[in-house]
């Protein structure tokens, strides 16, 4: 079984051998409202764990986006800059961000299983 | 001298449970506690606000009240650059406060009442608005800033139909016209007019009346709509936000309002800032306000420097979103002069990276109002 991670920013990461396909949850997509514009990162390029890996824009605001572990970006979902609405629809299946190859398989034990991720969505609601 | 904390409490307007009860976002905008979305999005609200009617709260709104006449005329004309002389009966228009570098205090609706004017002005500065005319005008009129009216907007193609099933025969009010009318007794009081591109109409009437008033439009089929669709709808119609696309350092003329100064004030002036103003028609002019394309998906937010295409700043982006009618990347900013004109090739820097546009014509979106 693949278990889905979650971070403080509001990612989600799911884990297959050392392929980790990274997105925004649910909660993120409805705080940001309907999603315009999506960056990504460029294929191949390594990205540390908690930088910078991309920007989502809503017609409210701009919002960057991190990545919860460090990599290699492996592939990069062109769907979801072609339509970024799609993200709205269906952030945690099909609208995933990028695949990246995961460096160090132990940063997956810092983040959280999905019942501590809707806790602490709870917690910081207000 | 110690520091001094104004803890001002948020205020909301008499709709705001029923904003609530509908399942509004709200955000804190000018002292208020304002819904900019309600459960279908900024998206949704957007389009059919311009295929059907969507219905604003925009209570936090100034409504001042002036009383008097041709005494009132003269004084009011020293602040505001329009043609007040020839103004009809419950005609409204377009203008602006005026300070003395020939920057905006405030832009603004005046109406011409029979016992005198309505303005309606921004909710940020509504109160330092009131003081500015107050002292500008003396003792010599009675002003009120009404807190006792609540402000509604009926934007879109459907409004008039919608309307005209409530309050019989306002359909006949023209663009820029108002009149009085009444609810169940109640005298409200309607322009034909608004801030979204559409036909539309601005209703003014007692918070005692606004939420029954209110559910007989949504029962007639208008839908509640936030201020996060009201910016994308005033921005793909090319109109100015007070504090971002016009303020105290931009003129009238540098924001490409000129149309909004009445030609026999141009001529004469006799208004505040007006040696600056005409030095700026006389063709000493730095700077113009002007729409921007984008030519990808890049958002170009308020801020956004603007460089021309060898890369010397020409200027800075004061509104940016994605325009939901026509599908894409819109903005507006200040450019130098000679850049100015549509069509001319520009770089905006977001994000550290340069990225096409073109200035483009305003509005974006091709106005429907009933002339």
């Amino acid at each position: 079984m693949n278990e889905v991670k979650f971070s403080k920013e509001h990612e989600w990461i799911k884990l297959e051998g050392d392929i980790a396909t990274i997105g925004i949850t649910k909660h993120a997509a409805e705080m940001l409202g309907d999603i315009v514009f999506v960056e990504l990162p460029e294929k191949d390029s390594s990205v540390d764990k908690n930088g910078n890996a991309g920007v989502v824009e809503s017609t409210k605001a701009a919002s960057d986006i991190f990545t919860p572990v460090s990599g290699q970006i492996v592939e990069c979902n062109q769907s979801i800059v072609d339509d970024p609405s799609k993200i709205n629809t269906d952030p945690e299946n099909k609208a995933w961000f990028f695949k990246l190859k995961i460096k160090d398989k132990a940063e997956m034990n810092t983040l959280m299983n999905k019942e501590e991720y809707d806790k602490f969505t709870k917690e910081n609601a207000s | 001298m110690g520091l001094i904390r104004v803890i001002m409490e948020t205020q909301k307007t008499a709709l705001y449970e029923y904003h609530k009860s509908l399942g509004a976002k709200f955000v804190p905008f000018a002292g208020y506690q304002m819904p900019v979305q309600y459960t279908s999005g900024i998206v949704e609200e957007h389009k059919l606000t311009r295929t059907k009617a969507g219905l604003f709260d925009v209570s936090h709104m100034g409504q001042l009240f002036i009383e008097g006449s041709n005494d009132l005329i003269k004084e009011l004309e020293k602040i505001i650059p329009i043609d007040l002389q020839n103004i009809k009966l419950h005609q409204s228009k377009y203008s602006f406060l005026t300070n003395e570098s020939g920057g905006i205090y405030d832009d603004l609706i005046i109406t011409k009442v029979e016992k005198g004017f309505n303005i309606i002005l921004n909710a940020a500065c509504k109160e330092n608005d009131y003081k500015l005319i107050k002292e500008a005008l003396g003792n010599k009129f009675k002003l009120i800033l009404n807190k006792n009216l609540s402000l509604i907007a009926l934007q879109g193609p459907k409004s008039a139909e919608i309307l005209e099933n409530v309050i019989k025969d306002v359909s006949f009010l023209k663009f820029m016209n108002g009149n009085n009318f009444f609810y169940n007794n109640n005298e409200i009081y309607i322009t034909r007019s608004g801030y979204t591109g559409e036909d539309g109409f601005e209703i003014s009437l007692s918070n005692k009346i606004v939420e029954p008033f209110v559910k007989v439009l949504v029962s007639k089929g208008a839908q509640l709509i936030g201020l996060g669709a009201r910016d994308t709808l005033r921005l793909e119609a090319g109109l100015c936000l007070y504090g971002h696309d016009i303020n105290e350092t931009t003129t009238p003329i540098e924001a490409n309002l000129k149309w909004a100064i009445s030609k026999r004030r141009r001529k004469e002036g006799g208004f505040l800032g007006y040696n600056k103003i005409k030095s700026n028609i006389n063709g000493e002019l730095s700077r113009l306000r002007v729409g921007i394309k984008p030519l990808g998906k890049i958002i170009a937010r308020e801020g956004t420097k603007i460089f021309s295409q060898d890369e010397n700043e020409i200027g800075s982006i004061t509104s940016g979103t994605f325009g939901p009618s026509v599908n894409g990347s819109i903005a507006m900013g200040y450019v130098k002069y000679d850049f100015a004109k549509p069509g001319t090739k520009i770089l905006l820097e977001v994000r550290g990276k340069k990225y096409e546009a073109i200035v483009n014509e305003l509005p974006f979106y091709k106005k429907n109002y009933v002339r």
